[in-house]
């Protein structure tokens, strides 16, 4: 595996310092292998995983269909527990529940249809035992960041897509969590719809200062938001190039014009293709969870 | 109103008128069928006598008592097949089949059981409904779609919390279609059960003024039970009408 930068710039510098302090979140030898079903065996579907997440840095995960970005996921977010190895969260290890502070955004439209948009983003607040004054206030900023201010009233069939994925973000952002898991939260839409919203996503992490995993198929989009992007092999999926973009912490979508750019998305896709070439001639199914 | 709400009235409003002509024409034996207008005139005058009140307070308690028991019975028998799939596929092919059986034939039996009163007739109404709101139950938590109990799992909501906050609200349609049914079968059971197996009810009166001949009793009756049963349906439907709507349904 190779850890190197392409484009060697400001952001380099904060990653570097970043490295320095104690990693926000770690992973060490996990494994997960989903039981077998239906008869058919076990299937190996990550690992072993060695990764740091440092604080404040927007890391992506690209990889063939399959490979087990998603389950990874799910175990650094405390969805799923892994067979082997470690996972640990501001230092203390992630144990079969997701840990305070972590968000997760899912790639399908997860917002309650039977709530307005107003009840949806306050919901997880309410849960939490937070008064309705810092509920109102909290709601109120996150729903006018994501443009949905004109919208509270509104149910989610009477939003796009996309604004049902702002939706969703919304309500994570809420309860301000330093760690965000996005699972492909713009795969259903439209390129143009995904550009804007990488920028929103951006003006979030700068604002928030947390720490992003994005898992995404899109390699424009890992090149486009990251400050580090981690290439997966096919299943069971381990890291095989860590690139480093190099970008500066103010950034937006019109750095896709850049010749950087290109040269991370070819470097991207240099070692993605073998493996989705293998991913996709073997044939196998993604482990069902 | 909305157009295709006009446009039923309109519908049901000629399909009476017509009646009326063709039992006020002769073209209708007077003797078989009554126009609409004296079928009115006689459930209002039942209605003003107070002579039936006993009966149809009577079969109401006899259904909301089955319904009520088929809809709390119903919605725990639904959750545990959900959540024991052996359970389910053993009960499969019993499910499939169990609107074939005549449930009237098990009359004698809850009499038996029960005793000559009210309960063999409330238990007949439970059997009718009790399946329709257990296999709604069912389809209601297998359809929640599964991105929702991870984000309740994410947002670290309980067990508890998770069914009642995220689960339940989104199985709340197919629930309120259970419920719907539940009451419908209810009361097709009690009433078909009094009709014919009964000494008291709505139902049985209706059979009494049947044998009787007397037919502005009887279509007063009918037309009571109906407008009962088509009121409580059509509000039914409404809500539910205005539940998918919200989600996006049509």
């Amino acid at each position: 595996m190779s850890v190197d930068a392409v484009a060697p710039g400001a952001g380099e510098a904060s990653i570097a310092r970043a490295e320095q302090t104690a990693p926000h979140a770690r992973l060490r030898g996990v494994t997960r292998i989903y039981p077998s079903t239906a008869g058919g065996p076990p299937v190996h579907a990550l690992g072993p995983i060695d990764l740091d997440l440092h604080r404040g840095e927007f890391f992506s995960v690209v990889g063939p269909s399959g490979c087990g970005k998603s389950t990874l996921l799910d175990v650094l977010g405390g969805l799923a527990a892994p067979q082997h190895g470690s996972i640990e969260f501001e230092g203390r290890p992630v144990q079969g529940s997701v840990p305070d502070g972590v968000g997760i955004v899912f790639q399908e439209d997860a917002s309650f249809p039977w709530l307005s948009v107003w009840d949806n983003a306050a919901f997880g607040l309410r849960r939490s035992g937070i008064g309705e004054p810092e509920v109102r206030e909290r709601v109120e900023h996150a729903l006018a960041f994501m443009g949905l201010g004109e919208f509270v009233a509104a149910y989610p069939a009477q939003l796009s897509g996309g604004m049902r994925q702002r939706l969703c973000i919304a309500r994570t952002l809420v309860t301000r969590p330093r760690l965000l898991l996005l699972d492909e939260p713009f795969g259903a839409l439209d390129q143009q719809t995904r550009l804007l919203m990488g920028d929103e996503l951006l003006k979030l992490w700068r604002d928030t200062g947390a720490t992003v995993l994005l898992i995404t198929h899109a390699l424009d989009e890992a090149a486009m938001l990251s400050d580090r992007v981690g290439v997966m092999s096919a299943r069971p999926g381990v890291f095989l190039d860590m690139v480093q973009t190099g970008w500066p912490r103010e950034r937006d979508s019109t750095i896709v014009a850049e010749e950087t750019f290109g040269r991370i998305t070819a470097r991207l896709w240099g070692t993605l293709r073998g493996e989705s070439i293998k991913s996709l001639a073997t044939g196998r199914r993604a482990p069902v969870q | 109103m909305t157009r295709a709400g006009r446009l039923r009235v309109a519908l049901v409003g000629l399909l009476v008128g017509l009646l009326e002509l063709a039992c006020r024409a002769g073209w209708i034996d007077p003797v078989a069928v009554i126009p609409p207008t004296r079928m009115v005139a006689g459930a209002w005058r039942l209605l003003a006598s107070g002579q039936y009140t006993k009966d149809i307070l009577l079969t109401l308690s006899n259904v909301a008592i089955a319904c009520v028991l088929a809809v709390a019975s119903g919605f725990a028998g639904g959750w545990l097949l959900y959540k024991l799939p052996r359970l389910r596929r053993a009960a499969d092919p019993l499910l499939a089949s169990y609107y074939s059986v005549p449930t009237f034939i098990f009359y004698p039996l809850f009499i038996v059981l029960f005793g000559l009163n009210r309960w063999p007739l409330v238990a007949i109404g439970f059997v009718f409904a009790v399946v329709a709101m257990m296999l709604s139950t069912l389809q209601g938590f297998e359809r929640v779609p599964r991105v929702l109990r991870r984000t309740a799992r994410a947002m670290r909501l309980s067990t508890t919390q998770e069914m009642i906050h995220v689960v339940l609200p989104a199985c709340a349609p197919h629930l309120f279609t259970g419920v719907k049914l539940a009451i419908v079968y209810a009361f097709i059971g009690v009433i078909a059960g009094e009709f014919v197996l009964s000494g008291a009810g709505f139902g049985f009166q209706v059979a009494f003024a049947y044998n009787s001949f007397d037919n502005p009793t009887m279509y007063g009756l009918m037309l009571l039970l109906l407008g009962f049963v088509g009121g409580l349906n059509m509000l039914l439907y409404s809500w539910e009408r205005r539940m998918y709507l919200r989600r996006g349904g049509r």
